[in-house]
């Protein structure tokens, strides 16, 4: 595979030669994060249990589980925080236990929510950061500048990390994980310690990231979370992964309810309107939540999601909000979860 | 399709990650930043300063001949006696924890989940460490040839700056002992207190113990070595071993047994301390896990 290449640029180079392989230069230069037969023990315990995940392309993948799954062993093993008992961690073709430096030269990490040196202001933390990938001088200050405004923290650029919330820290350390603009970003719970409007930045941000051609891999217990972010989800628990795979068909393979969703509109619904709404293909049930709002539960996924919205729209009955909820995904999760106890 | 132009673009956008050196110091930049505005630096600035403070008016007010006979005493008695307590404040103060604090303040997810390697953080590291103790010793000796200008004109003995460079090598190696001890633990608190009781008084302990009543010589304490700092401004050189013999009365008497390195034994115990202990330290600091 072309992943598997210890030396990227030889095979670039080669490909340069060689015309008829041009075709292939999409597949070397998609993001590559390979775990292979990856276990961690502690003694008599096993963290990580012969954990074999291949992720590539340009997508946000969730690494869903309870605390103590291996969620964070993982990601560790991959930035070399920790070492694997047996098996690889790959990145790019490159193992990490092998060549971190190399390994790591295109990939960026916020594992659990570091500290930074207290006396450090947020430039100057950056600026390390910064200094340490190698970004060019020239570029340092904007780069800086625009990671910082990123995170909306453009106002403590110059204050000391020190005084700073661990929400404020996290932002900072969200920030250092855009510097050097890599193509692959672990974050291991990217939203712990922020407040509900920092949370909704940080996804807010992981999502814009999603559109710069880059791999992500974040590691949460927060479904909503992985629903609102995630393309891809990896489950994992006692060290073993359970299922991989996009949302649609993990959720499709192990949840054993409907789709639903909570529409709301800016008229009372009567109950002709119900009626008609219940008409619409894909729709199982249509409840009233109250009078202006109704849950529906519907079957068919994203494209009957689709469909129902647009239906809803086009019949001019005051559709003001839509939200799909994650019900399918918790009860994916609370399936597999509960299997391996 | 052949798109040449989007590979590269890719190819230019190869990341260029600088050299472990570079990104030693690198490292050595901004620990250095850190120091300079830690309480620490200032506190171990503010004891140097103290020592100098306190040798400089009671030299001037009591005008001991202990100091005064000559310029080699006088800079034997204020160097030869504090410098090596400096040394080992310095030692404790920016090695005691650099390495432990990583782990334990979770500082080192910051740095050691990037592009870089271990090594290049613990010797950046140590070297920074290095750097600001020095600074400290030079600011007090600075005090002090301006007080042996004042009593004894610009003539300074060349056994100072022999005195200088082995406080260099005994620093260098006070340091490689301390980040060790460093990386061993998770937790600051031991590795600043192990290093502060091995120093301050274990060492010390142990060979007066040894040399004195079971007559061995301790080639194997850092502190033993650390003599001829101050042994240097002795002239001649004091004698390897001297044993003294007390008369106790009735026939009964006590030999003692007193041992100083010599110079190329001082230099290559150090030497020793440190290149052993920085090879262990390092090799910890690989091994160590961010759990």
């Amino acid at each position: 595979m072309i992943y598997a290449l210890q030396d990227r640029n030889i095979e670039k180079r080669f490909i340069l030669i060689n015309y008829m392989a041009v075709y292939e230069v999409g597949k070397l230069d998609d993001n590559v994060i390979e775990a292979i037969n990856l276990t961690k023990k502690y003694g008599s315990f096993t963290a990580l249990s012969d954990l074999n995940l291949n992720l590539s392309g340009s997508k946000c993948v969730g690494f869903l589980g309870p605390n103590g799954a291996g969620k964070t062993t993982t990601l560790k093993i991959f930035t070399d925080l920790i070492r694997p008992s047996s098996g690889q961690a790959i990145i790019n073709g490159i193992n990490v236990q092998q060549n971190k430096k190399k390994a790591l030269s295109d990939c960026s990490a916020l594992i659990e929510t570091p500290e930074i040196y207290p006396s450090m202001t947020v430039r100057e933390a950056l600026s390390l950061v910064a200094e340490l990938r190698g970004v060019p001088r020239s570029e340092r200050s904007s780069q800086i500048e625009e990671v910082v405004a990123e995170v909306k923290m453009t106002d403590w650029l110059d204050k000391s990390v020190g005084k700073f919330s661990k929400g404020m820290k996290q932002r900072v350390n969200i920030a250092s994980t855009l510097i050097g603009n890599p193509s692959i970003i672990l974050l291991d719970e990217p939203t712990s310690g922020l407040d509900p409007r920092g949370m909704a930045e940080v996804r807010d941000i992981v999502k814009s990231l999603k559109k710069k051609d880059r791999l992500i891999f974040m590691s949460s217990h927060l479904l909503n979370e992985v629903a609102d972010v995630c393309d891809e989800v990896a489950m994992i628990d006692h060290g073993k992964l359970l299922a991989y795979g996009p949302l649609e068909e993990i959720t499709d393979k192990f949840s054993t309810v409907d789709d639903s969703a909570e529409a709301q509109f800016s008229r009372a619904i009567d109950e002709s309107i119900n009626s008609q709404i219940s008409r619409i293909d894909g729709i199982v049930s249509v409840e009233k939540l109250d009078s202006r709002t109704v849950k529906i539960k519907y079957t068919g996924g994203l494209k009957s999601q689709e469909y129902i919205l647009a239906t809803l729209a086009g019949m001019q009955i005051g559709l003001v909000g839509f939200k799909s909820s994650s019900t399918r995904l918790e009860d994916t999760y609370l399936n597999l979860i509960k299997e391996t106890l | 399709m052949i798109d040449m132009e989007t590979m590269n673009v890719d190819i230019n956008q190869e990341k260029k990650i600088p050299g472990s050196i570079d990104q030693l110091f690198i490292i050595t930049k901004f620990e250095i930043l850190n120091y300079f505005r830690s309480r620490r630096f200032l506190i171990l600035l503010i004891i140097g300063l103290i020592i100098d403070l306190l040798l400089t008016g009671i030299i001037g007010y009591y005008r001991p001949q202990s100091f005064l006979s000559s310029s080699l005493s006088f800079y034997s008695g204020w160097v030869g006696q504090s410098i090596t307590f400096i040394i080992i404040l310095s030692a404790i103060f920016f090695g005691g924890d650099s390495i432990s604090g990583e782990f334990q303040n979770k500082t080192g997810f910051f740095i050691a989940s990037r592009p870089i390697r271990r090594s290049s953080i613990y010797i950046g590291k140590w070297i920074a460490s290095f750097i600001a103790s020095f600074l400290i010793i030079i600011i007090f000796l600075a005090i002090t040839i301006a007080n042996g200008v004042y009593y004894f004109g610009a003539s300074i003995p060349y056994e100072l700056w022999e005195s200088l460079a082995f406080s260099i090598l005994y620093l260098a190696a006070v340091l490689g002992f301390a980040f060790f001890f460093s990386s061993l633990f998770k937790s600051s608190a031991y590795s600043i207190i192990i290093t502060v009781i091995l120093f301050l008084f274990a060492f010390n302990l142990i060979q007066l113990l040894i040399s004195s009543l079971v007559g061995i010589e301790p080639w194997f304490i850092i502190t033993y070595a650390s003599g001829i700092i101050s042994n240097i401004f002795t002239v001649p050189f004091p004698a390897h071993v001297v044993t003294t013999v007390t008369h106790l009365g009735h026939g009964r008497t006590l030999t003692t047994t007193t041992y100083n390195a010599t110079i190329s034994e001082g230099l290559i115990i150090m030497a020793g301390y440190f290149i052993i202990s920085t090879i262990l330290g390092l090799f910890i600091f690989e091994k160590r896990e961010f759990n």
